[in-house]
C-alpha cells in the first residue's frame, strides 16, 4: 500500500504535471475562493500535509532530502505561503462580500480609531520578538548548520546548486541561456518590481484585502510570487538532483539519470522541417523566422492590443505607461511560452545565433 | 508591590532614565513613545486597523528583528574568523568543534534564511494590501532595493564558510555574470567590442572577472564577499531601513482606507 503510494507519486512527479498540476491549484483556489477560506479547509489541508509527511518519513530518500539543515526553511517557506495566500484571501472574501453589502471593510471599521503605541503597538511587538526568538533558539539548538569538506576546485558536487532563493532562476536555466535566465530576466524582475505602482492605475483596494477590487492584480502576483517564485524554488529544491534531472520525492537520486535531450531550433522547424531544405547559412536569414515572431510579439503585439482587447486600459494609463507594463508582462509570458514550446515541441530556441551568444 | 512600583518609578534613577513617570496615563503614555529615541520611530498613537497581526503578519517587524539579530551574532562570528584561503575553513570548524554550547553560527544562518523568507513574505502582504498605492508608491521602491540587498547579503554570507557547499553555490550563481550582455565574455554583444581579433572583453577583465577578483572563485573573491557582506551591503541596508522607516511615517502610517 505504502509502495503503490509512493511510486504513484514519483509516476506523476514530472515538470510538466508539477507545474501545470500548480496552476490548475491557484485557479481553483481564485475560482472556489469563497468554499475554499472557511476555517476547517485549512484545518482538513493541514491534516492531510502531516499524515503526509509522517507517512513519508520513513522513506529514507525523502528523509534525506527533508531534513538536511538547509532545506528546513523551504518547508516553512511553504507552509508559510500556503498559509497567508489563504488568510490574505480569507479577508478579501469577507470585505468583497462587506463592500457588496454597502458595509466597511475589515479594516475600514476600526480604521478610524486610534489607539495609543504604548501598549497597544509595542507589547504585541515585544511578545512578537520573544516567541520569535525563543524559536530560533531552539532550532539553532536543535539542528546544526551544515559544514561540507573543505572547498576544491577540482571536485564538482553533482548535483551544483545555487542558494536556495536563486533556484527559481536555476529552473529558468532549463529553458533559457544565462544571458536571459540569470541576467535579463532577474534585472526586469526588479524593474518590473519597481514599476508595479506607477502601472497600477486601479485606485481601489488600498489598505485592505480584496479581490474583486482588483482581480487581475491579484491573479497576476499569484502567478509571479507563488507559481513562478515560490514553487520554483520547492521544485529546485526537493525535485532537482544531480545533472539538474527530475526526481519524485521519493526517488534515489541516481547520478546516471539522464533524461534524452533531442531539442531542435525554430529554424530547423522551419527551413528542414516545413520547407524542407538546409538551413541557410547567413545567421540572419537563418533565424529569420523566429526574429520575425519576436518582433511581432514586442512590437506589434502590444499594438494590436491597444486597439482591441485593452483599448480601455490603454487609454486609461497612457502611452508609456502602458508600453513599460506591456513589455514586461511579455517577458513574463515568454516563459511558459518556451516552457510549452519545450514539452509540446522539443524546442530549444526560438533565435539560435551561437555564433553571438544570442540565443533565445 | 505596587509602593515598590511607585518607589522606582518615582526615584531619580527611572528618571532620569525616562524622564516620565510608568505609562498608564494618556499623557506619560505619550511621553514613553516621544521621549525614547528607539521608540519615536513610532507615531505616539496608530491606528487600530494597522497593528493587526491579521494585516500586516508582522513581517516587516520581522525582517528589521532578524537583521539586527544577523548583526549582533555576525559580530560575534567575525571575532573567530580570518576571510583567507587557508584560515576561513579552519575557523568555521574550529567554531563547530571548540566551542562549547556554540550557536552563534546556527543563529546566523538559520535567522539569515529566515530573513529572506520574512521579506518575501512582508512583499507579498504590501502588494495583497495595494499598500504600494499613492501615496507609498516611493517607499514600495525603497522595498525592492532592500528585497535585492537582503538577498545579496544573505549570497555573499555564502561564501564565507568556504566548504564545497558554498564555494559551488557561488560558483553557480556568478556563472551567470559571464552571460552578461555586452560584458560578459560569453553574453551576447560582446564579440562586437574587438578590434582586428583583438577581444577587449574576455575572461580575464569581464564583470564576473571585476566580481570575483579572479577566474574563478578563489582568495580574492572571498575577501571580496567578505567586506561586502561585513560592511558594505550591511551599510547600505541600514540606511535604506532607515529612510524605509522614516517614510511610513511620512507617508500617513502604516496603510489603511480612508
Ligand atoms: C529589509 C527589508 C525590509 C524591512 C526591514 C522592512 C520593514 C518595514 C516595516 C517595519 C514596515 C511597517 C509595516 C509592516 O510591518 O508591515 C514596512 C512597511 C512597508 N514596506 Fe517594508 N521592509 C522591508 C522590505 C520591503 C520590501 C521588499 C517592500 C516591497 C517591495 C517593502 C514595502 C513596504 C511598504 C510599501 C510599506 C508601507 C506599508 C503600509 O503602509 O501598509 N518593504 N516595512
Amino acid at each position: 500500500m505504502g509502495q503503490a503510494i509512493r511510486d504513484l507519486v514519483d509516476a506523476m512527479a514530472n515538470p510538466v504535471i508539477y507545474f501545470l498540476g500548480s496552476t490548475v491549484a491557484i485557479i481553483v483556489f481564485i475560482l472556489f475562493r469563497r468554499l475554499l477560506t472557511k476555517p476547517i479547509v485549512l484545518i482538513g489541508f493541514t491534516i492531510f500535509s502531516v499524515a503526509f509527511l509522517v507517512f513519508a518519513w520513513s522513506d529514507p530518500n525523502f528523509n534525506k532530502i527533508i531534513t538536511k539543515g538547509d532545506n528546513i526553511p523551504i518547508l516553512i517557506l511553504l507552509s508559510s505561503v500556503v498559509g497567508f495566500t489563504w488568510l490574505g484571501m480569507r479577508r478579501a472574501v469577507i470585505n468583497d462580500d462587506r463592500i457588496a453589502r454597502g458595509e466597511p471593510t475589515l479594516e475600514g471599521e476600526v480604521s478610524k480609531q486610534k489607539v495609543f503605541t504604548w501598549p497597544d503597538l509595542v507589547y504585541p511587538e515585544l511578545i512578537c520578538l520573544v516567541l520569535f526568538t525563543a524559536l530560533l533558539v531552539t532550532w539553532s539548538i536543535v539542528v546544526e548548520a551544515p559544514l561540507e569538506e573543505p572547498a576544491a576546485s577540482a571536485r564538482t558536487p553533482n548535483p551544483s546548486k545555487a542558494p536556495w532563493y536563486f533556484l527559481g532562476l536555476q529552473e529558468l536555466l532549463v529553458y533559457f541561456d544565462p544571458w536571459l535566465a540569470g541576467v535579463l530576466l532577474p534585472s526586469f524582475i526588479v524593474i518590473g518590481l519597481m514599476a508595479i505602482p506607477y502601472c497600477d492605475t486601479n485606485p481601489k483596494g488600498n489598505g485592505y484585502y480584496t479581490f474583486n477590487d482588483r482581480p487581475f492584480a491579484i491573479s497576476f502576483f499569484y502567478a509571479g510570487f507563488v507559481l513562478f517564485w515560490v514553487s520554483f524554488v520547492i521544485l529546485g529544491t526537493f525535485l532537482r538532483g544531480p545533472n539538474w534531472s527530475f526526481f519524485g520525492p521519493f526517488e534515489y537520486w541516481d547520478l546516471h539519470k539522464l533524461e534524452p535531450m533531442v531539442n531542435i531550433d525554430l529554424s530547423t522547424f522551419f527551413w528542414v522541417k516545413a520547407l524542407g531544405v538546409p538551413r541557410p547559412d547567413n545567421p540572419l536569414i537563418r533565424e529569420a523566422p523566429g526574429l520575425i515572431f519576436l518582433g511581432g510579439f514586442f512590437v506589434i503585439g502590444p499594438l494590436i492590443l491597444a486597439k482591441t482587447v485593452c483599448k480601455k486600459i490603454f487609454e486609461q494609463m497612457g502611452m508609456v505607461r502602458y508600453q513599460v507594463m506591456m513589455h514586461m508582462l511579455l517577458w513574463f509570458a515568454l516563459i511558459p511560452l518556451k516552457m510549452f514550446g519545450r514539452w509540446l515541441f522539443d524546442l530549444k530556441y526560438l533565435v539560435g545565433m551561437p555564433e553571438y551568444f544570442f540565443n533565445i | 508591590m505596587n509602593k515598590l512600583w511607585k518607589l522606582i518609578a518615582e526615584g531619580q534613577l527611572w528618571r532620569s532614565l525616562f524622564r516620565h513617570g510608568y505609562p498608564d496615563t494618556p499623557r506619560n503614555r505619550t511621553l514613553a513613545v516621544l521621549s525614547n529615541f528607539f521608540l519615536h520611530l513610532h507615531p505616539v498613537k496608530v491606528r487600530r486597523s494597522g497593528i493587526r497581526l491579521s494585516y500586516t503578519w508582522c513581517m516587516g517587524g520581522l525582517t528589521f528583528f532578524l537583521f539586527l539579530i544577523e548583526t549582533l551574532t555576525g559580530l560575534l562570528l567575525m571575532f573567530y574568523y580570518r576571510p583567507t584561503a587557508e584560515l576561513a575553513y579552519q575557523d568555521i570548524f574550529a567554531l563547530r568543534e571548540h566551542v562549547p554550547i556554540g550557536i552563534m553560527r546556527e543563529l546566523h544562518r538559520w535567522s539569515a534564511h529566515m530573513m529572506v523568507i520574512t521579506v518575501w513574505l512582508h512583499m507579498y502582504r504590501v502588494f495583497l494590501t495595494g499598500s504600494y498605492k499613492p501615496p507609498r508608491e516611493f517607499n514600495w521602491n525603497i522595498g525592492v532595493i532592500l528585497l535585492v540587498l537582503t538577498l545579496l547579503l544573505s549570497f555573499t554570507g555564502y561564501l564565507l564558510p568556504w566548504d564545497q557547499l558554498a564555494v559551488w553555490a557561488i560558483t553557480v550563481g556568478t556563472n551567470m555574470a559571464r552571460a552578461t550582455p555586452i560584458l560578459g565574455h560569453e553574453g551576447p554583444g560582446a564579440a562586437l567590442l574587438s578590434i582586428g581579433g583583438l577581444d577587449f572583453i574576455h575572461a580575464g577583465d569581464d564583470v564576473r572577472f571585476g566580481l570575483l577578483a579572479g577566474r574563478f572563485v578563489g582568495e580574492g573573491a572571498l575577501l571580496r564577499f567578505y567586506v561586502l557582506h561585513c560592511v558594505g551591503i550591511p551599510l547600505a541596508a541600514a540606511v535604506l531601513m532607515a529612510v524605509h522607516f522614516w517614510r511610513v511615517r511620512k507617508d500617513g502610517g502604516i496603510s489603511g482606507p480612508l
